[in-house]
């Protein structure tokens, strides 16, 4: 029998599959990270209105925008929520704390050295690796720039 | 046994299939096919502390079922051949090894239900088994958190995703029962450049189209003598790709064609995006489903055509794509 050719079978493969749906998905990830963002906004001014510095405040944010994304993925929670969210909760603070959570509640069954321990950077491992790398460069860029 | 054409067996006396058993997940039982299943489990842990046991548990299970509906003791079952798709099988060794059943591990992904029945009737044609048992399982849980992500992890998935069946399947072949094996046909592995493994079942319709096409060229049949042509796990987007596969040959499947991806759940309520997968998926659609329709009379002529996706998350992380393939069996019932 003759098969497609790899080019033929890729152009009809795309044909065949289901669109994403990219506006949905954009609305969605717009208001859910919007209203994550405005949590923030809020619980910012709450910190200060109690008493905390601008910084400090800042840092509390984080700190319960961590909690909570960790709490809601300990409950199984944050994921049913992003499957709707998408980039919405995935590209706040509330995306990284997540990808840390999920494997080590995964892999939690390997032992707390070669599963939990090992595991935990799994996703987010990545992001930090050429995150911190990118901002070393970007770093010696403008240490580079300062001295001209 | 002999061969017909390029790749096809014919047993002369032909194995039969003397009991089944099919259990599956939740999600499973919420199908359309949920009351079908010998027994579903709404914990899908199986009150065991890992998703892996809890697989094997399925294993179990499912073997004792079709034991116990053929009134036998595990030790008069001569072999037992038995796979799925975790890393070294462990499903099947860890939940089988109990019954003391000389064991043949197999890999064939998702297609293994077909490829084990066939092992165990050509075993049992040839004399070397006078009762064999094939069995196969998978885990929504075990296989997302060894081919995806974990679990609980916040992503989207695509549209062509399908949904990992939690579900195992088993057939006892002996000989004397209604249902008989009559033909199979062991699949050539293709490969059309499919890399995302969010899209299964694209990558695995060439390889079930070559081996229908195959199969059919071989016993000079057509799709209309069979009263059904069930594919294992293509999914919405594998079938409408393998009726093109198979239309450039000249061969229009649609009429008798369903995939037990598409039969296990409820595609759009359940949301499970494609359609099902997983090895459970074909086993539990054949066991629970489509030899109880045999049984009933309701289907005398069916090709059962599980795929695989013969895919590794190492093969992935390089860059390779994802090699498909599709045994088939002649099932009829008198």
């Amino acid at each position: 029998m003759k098969l497609f050719s790899k080019e033929e079978y890729k152009r009809r493969v795309e044909l065949a599959s289901p669109p994403t749906t990219v506006g949905k998905n954009c609305l969605l990830a717009f208001l859910s990270g919007g209203t994550i963002c405005t949590l923030g906004q809020v619980l910012c001014n709450l910190y200060q209105r109690l008493g905390l510095e601008l910084p400090q405040a800042r840092a509390g944010v984080s700190i319960s925008l961590i909690f909570l994304s960790a709490l809601l993925t300990a409950l199984g929670l944050y994921d049913k929520l992003a499957k709707h969210a998408g980039a919405g909760t995935l590209v706040p603070i509330t995306g990284f704390a997540n990808s840390m959570v999920s494997p080590a509640l995964e892999f939690k069954s390997e032992g707390f050295v070669t599963g939990l321990g090992a595991k935990l950077f799994t996703v987010a491992g990545p992001v930090l690796v050429y995150g911190v790398t990118a901002s070393v460069v970007y770093g010696l860029i403008l240490f580079g720039l300062s001295l001209l | 046994m002999r061969r017909l054409g390029k790749s096809t067996l014919e047993f002369d006396r032909p194995p039969s299939v003397l009991s089944h058993g099919a259990v599956g997940g939740k999600k499973e039982a919420e199908g359309p096919l949920g009351s079908q299943f010998d027994q579903t489990f709404g914990d899908t842990t199986l009150q065991k502390d890992s998703w892996e046991k809890a697989e094997a548990q399925l294993q179990r299970e499912a073997v004792s079922i079709a034991l116990n509906k053929a009134g036998l003791k595990p030790e008069e079952v001569d072999f037992i051949l038995a796979g799925d798709l975790l890393n070294q099988c462990i499903s099947s060794t860890f939940g089988l090894m109990d019954f003391q059943i000389p064991f043949l591990g197999q890999y064939g992904a998702c297609s293994t239900m077909a490829q084990t029945l066939l092992m165990a009737s050509i075993l049992v044609e040839s004399g070397a088994a006078g009762k064999a048992l094939a069995v196969t399982s998978s885990h929504f849980c075990s296989a997302e958190r060894q081919f995806r992500l974990p679990l609980e992890y916040g992503g989207q998935r695509s549209p062509t995703a399908q949904w990992t069946a939690t579900a195992a399947g088993c057939v006892l072949v002996g000989v004397g029962g209604r249902i008989k094996v009559r033909k199979g046909l062991a699949g050539r592995v293709q490969d059309l450049g499919v890399t995302d493994p969010a899209n299964m079942g694209a990558a695995m319709a060439p390889g079930a189209a070559h081996s229908i096409f195959q199969f059919l060229e071989d016993t000079h049949t057509r799709p209309e003598d069979y009263d059904g042509i069930f594919t294992g796990d293509l999914g919405l987007v594998g079938s409408r790709l393998l009726y093109q596969c198979l239309d450039a040959n000249g061969v229009d499947l649609r009429p008798v064609h369903q995939d037990c991806g598409l039969l296990l759940y409820h595609r759009e309520r359940q949301d499970v995006h494609g359609g099902g997968s997983g090895c459970g998926c074909s086993a539990g659609v054949l066991c629970g489903h489509l030899l109880r329709r045999m049984e009933k009379g309701e289907l005398k002529n069916i090709l059962f055509c599980a795929t695989g996706a013969l895919m590794s998350p190492t093969s992935q992380q390089q860059g390779l794509a994802i090699p498909g393939i599709c045994h088939v069996v002649q099932l009829t019932a008198k």
